[in-house]
């Protein structure tokens, strides 16, 4: 009897690997053949895994079709096969793995849309709180907004690109008709909340991105929007905040 | 009336299913979840089980523990499974004779171990913690298998009474895994059933299994593949009705995991095991 750890470690190999060849210690059967019994396991682990991936990034196997992407999801997954046990926590490397995946590179914004997918995601599974409105801000003494601290959502994030992405998710998620999106639309920083129970996507005002990231870095306000163009539009980009649901909490002055 | 205490059938709880039950609160006795399904900080799929929970008795089923791992126990996991046990306070927790974590790497599959002592000894010693830890007796469940290792000491039935006596756990018997195996491995399912420690059941699976067929290759048999995607199979019942008219009812569950039908499809499945558990309970008065 060879050792447990033995087996596991050359199935483990064998499941992933991308050519079959079944572990010695498989038994002999009448009847079926030793490969066709392992191949439902690795039949198994493979369209459960890819499953998972398509269920985190519809979007992008959309963009790609489904032979490709089911061709790309294996390379990902013998690369990179889940570290956990919660399934919900796989698939956040898929996005840097599109970086580097040559016969994808004809579609340069694909990485940045599995980006959004994979927040949207996290949004959903993230911690709940719950949002507050414009008009607690609005209360405080305006000497006290530069100073002021704006809580983010745990669901709250942000996905910065140079490419469409919210056309591109939008189009292909939401529209009865997919639009064709040009290079004209140029960059999108989408802004991703779960205010309760939905996640939402935003179209970020330019410049907005990075006064969000400082703010979710705990920065003040005032420091925020300190970098900002001259033509930046404050209260939008608070409108959309607190219209998205993206503020929980409000902290006067200065940090400790 | 001592009927609202007999053990009744349940189903496995699809999201797709969610906001129909909550509205509709069918007369289902209980629902069980996947663990790692709620593994999440927070989102729809607490909120939606904290109501379902507050309506429902629930049993929480882990398939990640990975508790025939050589090399230990997922790290973490089972402080996870605690915390999701601690908050959901289910009726019975359970999880598997198998593995599925070799190093860190997940593999997504309940994976088959080879039946000897020293398994025995490394899975007696996991379902201790595992019980030490959550601080209740835990159900463990017989596998779908496909393949038998070289050199096994002994019987797969013969392993979990072992088991159960050693480390004091319970054990959740899947007739429709027995079902797989059997044909699978060329055993006879009524066998394996008579042969089972049934005294430490205290839950049973029932499911559905896809047939393949391999007419072309030589030798080639049919093939049961444990899918969970359809209804549940005449020969499942039939053994299911037997085990029944012998142990009395026990908590059934129906499980769909895979191209989840309309809740009313799935609700006249858990019928009908529900049907199967009151014949038991007239045939026994009857006899009283």
């Amino acid at each position: 009897m060879r050792a447990l750890a033995d087996i596991q470690r050359t199935f483990t190999h064998a499941l992933l690997q991308p050519v079959l060849r079944v572990p010695d210690a498989v038994g002999e059967r009448a009847g079926t053949s030793r490969e066709r019994r392992f191949r439902v396991y690795r039949n198994n682990v493979k369209a459960s895994l890819v499953a998972a991936l398509t269920a985190r990034f519809p979007v992008v196997r959309r963009l790609v079709g489904d032979e490709f992407f089911e061709a790309m999801a294996l390379v990902f997954i013998g690369q990179h096969p889940p570290l956990s046990p919660v399934l919900a926590e796989y698939g956040a490397g898929f996005a840097r793995f599109l970086e580097g995946f040559e016969p994808a590179a004809d579609l340069p914004y694909l990485p940045d849309v599995a980006r959004l997918e994979w927040a949207r995601h996290a949004a959903y599974h993230a911690a709940d709180a719950a949002p507050i409105g414009i008009d607690r801000l609005a209360a405080l003494a305006p000497e006290d907004l530069h100073d002021a601290r704006l809580v983010l959502h745990p669901a709250a994030a942000l996905v910065d690109s140079p490419w469409p992405i919210v056309s591109i998710w939008t189009t292909n998620s939401v529209d009865e008709e997919v639009r064709p999106i040009g290079p004209d639309h140029g960059a999108e920083t989408a802004l991703v909340t779960r205010p309760r129970h939905d996640v939402l996507i935003h179209r970020l005002p330019a410049g907005a991105g990075v006064a969000i990231a400082s703010l979710q870095a705990g920065r003040p306000l005032g420091e925020a929007i300190a970098g900002a163009p001259a033509d930046f539009d404050l209260p939008h980009m608070l409108a959309v905040l607190f219209g998205a649901g993206a503020i929980t909490g409000l902290l006067k002055g200065a940090p400790e | 009336m001592t009927a609202d205490r007999s053990p009744r059938a349940g189903a496995g709880l699809k999201p797709e299913h969610q906001r129909h039950i909550l509205d509709a609160q069918p007369d289902i006795g209980w629902f069980e979840v996947h663990a790692e399904n709620y593994m999440g900080a927070g989102g729809p799929p607490h909120s939606f089980l904290e109501r379902i929970r507050a309506l429902y008795p629930l049993s929480l089923h882990g398939v990640g523990l990975s508790i025939g791992s050589a090399g230990g126990m997922t790290p973490g996991h089972l402080a996870r499974l605690k915390t999701v046990a601690d908050r959901y306070e289910p009726f019975v927790v359970s999880e598997h004779l198998a593995w599925s974590t070799h190093e860190g790497v997940f593999l997504n599959d309940l994976l088959p171990l080879p039946y000897d002592e020293a398994t025995l000894a490394l899975v007696t010693r996991h379902v201790d913690e595992v019980q030490s830890v959550l601080g209740r007796r835990i159900l463990i469940e017989n596998p779908s298998t496909y393949l038998r290792f070289e050199g096994e000491e002994m019987a797969e039935t013969e392993f979990l009474r072992t088991l159960a006596r050693q480390s004091g756990c319970g054990l959740l018997l899947d007739i429709n895994n027995v079902v797989v195996s059997a044909a699978n491995l060329g055993f006879d399912p009524a066998a394996y059933l008579a042969a089972f420690p049934v005294e430490h059941v205290g839950e049973i699976h029932l499911a559905g299994h896809a047939v393949l067929h391999d007419g072309a290759a030589p030798g080639g048999e049919r093939l049961l593949v444990d899918t969970h995607d359809r209804a549940v199979s005449d020969e499942v019942w039939d053994l299911h009705r037997h085990l029944i008219g012998r142990l009395g009812p026990l908590p059934t569950l129906i499980e769909w995991d895979a191209d989840v039908p309309a809740w009313p499809v799935l609700e006249a499945e858990v019928a009908r095991a529900q049907s199967v558990l009151r014949q038991d309970g007239v045939s026994r008065a009857r006899a009283a």
